[in-house]
């Protein structure tokens, strides 16, 4: 039985395919035309068919299989059209590409921010400076007596000599500030209200009540710059949203100025096609396609773009988040951003494509 | 998919295939070019049309095609008001009569075989169904076997007998000529009128515009001939 498994082997299958699909209606054809209509071969020959017959022709499955080929034929006719003209077609793709990945790049680019800033706001915290007299020791039990305090979820002191340490190993001025001989930096206490603090008053009280301390120098909450880089945040977002739609536009317009071209170019085959009885549809059809297939690659190719982009971005961003021990991974566009990218690309194409067709074949006339 | 056209029969005019009611034609830029034109074509009559070059043949033709719309009066196209259709419904009246022209207007860059298929592929035809009626048609101009040729490799009165074929291929009830022998010499141009008498005896109407006179005489069919625009005698 092992030889059986040859049967099964791709090109077998495509045969199969291809002869279940055509084959066996060519064999069956000629019986049913015997059928319908016995005295055609001889008519045909001898003399010219009169106009006996209306504008109809075929059973309904031979016109439905007509429907399909129709389409299948614009669809592949236009890709081959596509790349019958390869510079074009990559100019044409090249540019949309480009408008397409800077929108969608911008958009990685602000849901990555966005998640930064996610990170950022989990740990959004007081920071309390102690007096500069305040010993290791003593700034310990301040620490422990705020660790006390209802509305405190969690405490974290960093010695002058922590801190002194963490700035050697990354600023790279270690050895200025070594020469100082004295170690500038205070004690500092970093306190995480209770999550349920969601309230800028209740939150103002308590940075009150540390102000008063007698250990603290001065107290400061990180809120506000975790709200301003929100509100920059929400700014990108909405210049991100504004870009796209500039950049969808200026696709639509590209697309449609290369289909009118095209539209140019094959102008004497759709007037042939008008004068025996072509719809719009059917003229409009192979055109449409034509921008389907040049959004398609568009979207792809502007895949392509972000990738590159974001795998040169990639260390350096990762390498930021490791400073701040953020629990981040950079974004990439999932499989269904991907999807909505792709469609969107290619709807704009076909959009582009449609509102030309409709204009140039209502001024187009026959002659 | 296909609508149906309007209608308008009257009983007088129950057989006829072509109908203008005193039918006028103006361009903006050069005035009248047709003038109160009446007459009428039986179904399965044959035709010339003919007259000075500028008399105003083409155009009466393109207004029986709807490429042009007349200006004042009514035709009737096997008993649809051209007046009335909408823009939408042109491509299933021009359907219904089978065009052909002086240069032929043949894709270059496709075989005889496609270039005859193209108005049966436009109404819906199986594949099978385009295969059988090409092969039928270029038979019936003596074409058979020259399918897969491109038009270029043809001569020119191969090329018009591609264009009969192209615009017979889908049985239309009526045939416009417009000057479909001026680019053949005399003996090609009699056998395309002799094609045209074949289609004419099978049932089908033939309207052919030509000013070959000599041509025109040799057979005998009715002559509608323009001057400046009016119907001198028909
Ligand atoms: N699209 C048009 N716009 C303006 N004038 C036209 C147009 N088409 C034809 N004409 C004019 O109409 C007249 C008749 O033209 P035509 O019907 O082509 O004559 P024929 O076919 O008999 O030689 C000519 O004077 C021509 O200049
Ligand atoms: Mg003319």
């Amino acid at each position: 039985m092992k030889g059986r498994k040859n049967t099964a082997s791709f090109p077998n299958i495509l045969a199969m395919i291809f002869r279940s699909l055509y084959g066996e209606r060519e064999k069956r054809m000629p019986a049913r035309h015997q059928r319908h209509h016995p005295k055609n071969k001889k008519t045909a020959q001898t003399r010219p068919d009169g106009p006996q017959t209306r504008v109809s022709g075929g059973d309904f499955s031979d016109k439905l299989h007509a429907y399909f080929d129709l389409h299948a034929h614009a669809l592949f006719s236009s890709l081959g059209r596509l790349v019958d003209s390869p510079y074009t077609s990559i100019m044409t793709i090249t540019v949309l590409a480009i408008a397409i990945s800077l929108a969608s790049g911008f958009y990685i680019v602000v849901a990555n921010l966005q998640q930064l800033a996610g990170n950022l706001e989990a740990s959004n915290q007081i920071s309390l400076f102690l007096r500069d007299d305040i010993s290791d020791a003593n700034a310990r039990k301040f620490a422990a007596s705020i660790k006390r305090n209802p509305s405190v979820q969690e405490v974290k002191l960093i010695t002058k000599s922590e801190a002194m340490e963490e700035f050697q190993t990354y600023s790279g001025f270690g050895e200025a500030v070594k020469s100082l001989g004295k170690n500038p930096l205070p004690n500092v206490v970093q306190v995480l209200p209770e999550n349920a603090l969601e309230d800028r008053q209740e939150l103002e009280n308590l940075l009150n009540t540390f102000k008063q301390a007698f250990e603290v120098d001065f107290a400061q909450m990180d809120m506000d710059w975790v709200r301003r880089l929100q509100s920059f945040m929400e700014l990108a977002r909405r210049a991100g949203i504004l870009l796209s739609l500039l950049l969808g536009v200026a696709v639509l317009f590209v697309t449609g100025n290369t289909i009118r071209l095209e539209l140019h170019n094959r102008r004497e085959e759709v007037v042939i096609a008008k004068l025996v009885g072509a719809t719009n549809s059917f003229i409009q059809r192979p055109f449409l396609y034509s921008g389907f297939w040049i959004g398609f690659f568009s979207g792809v190719a502007a895949w392509f773009i972000v990738a590159v982009m974001m795998l040169i971005l990639k260390r350096p961003i990762e390498e930021l988040s490791g400073l701040y021990e953020g629990d981040f991974h950079l974004l990439f566009l999932s499989y269904s951003e991907t999807l909505v990218l792709l469609f969107i690309s290619s709807l704009l194409g076909v959009l582009g494509s449609w509102a030309v067709l409709s204009y140039q074949l209502q001024q187009l006339k026959p002659e | 998919m296909r609508k149906p056209l309007s209608t308008h029969y009257s009983s007088t005019t129950e057989n006829v295939m072509l109908k203008f009611d005193r039918v006028s034609k103006r361009y903006p830029e050069t005035g009248d070019v047709l003038r109160n034109i009446s007459f009428h074509l039986q179904h399965g009559e044959m035709a010339f049309l003919t007259g000075h070059s500028g008399a105003g043949k083409s155009t009466l033709l393109k207004l029986i095609a709807v490429i042009e719309r007349s200006s004042r009066g009514q035709i009737l196209l096997d008993g649809h008001n051209l007046n009335h259709a909408k823009d939408r419904q042109i491509p299933y009246l021009r359907r219904k009569i089978g065009l052909i022209f002086q240069d032929y207007k043949l894709l270059q860059d496709r075989t005889v075989f496609d270039n005859v298929a193209l108005p049966l592929l436009i109404a819906g035809y199986g594949r099978h169904e385009v295969s059988r009626r090409v092969r039928a048609s270029l038979d019936k101009v003596g074409l058979l076997g020259k399918e897969r040729k491109y038009p270029l490799a043809l001569s020119g009165g191969e090329q018009q007998r591609v264009g009969i074929a192209r615009a017979v291929v889908n049985k239309p009830p009526m045939i416009l000529a417009d000057e479909p022998t001026g680019n053949l010499d005399p003996e090609l141009s009699a056998e395309i009128m002799h094609l045209f008498e074949q289609f004419q005896q099978v049932g089908v109407t033939v309207l052919i515009a030509s000013h070959d006179i000599s041509l025109i005489s040799q057979m005998n069919y009715r002559v509608l001939k323009l001057d400046h625009g009016q119907l001198v005698a028909s």
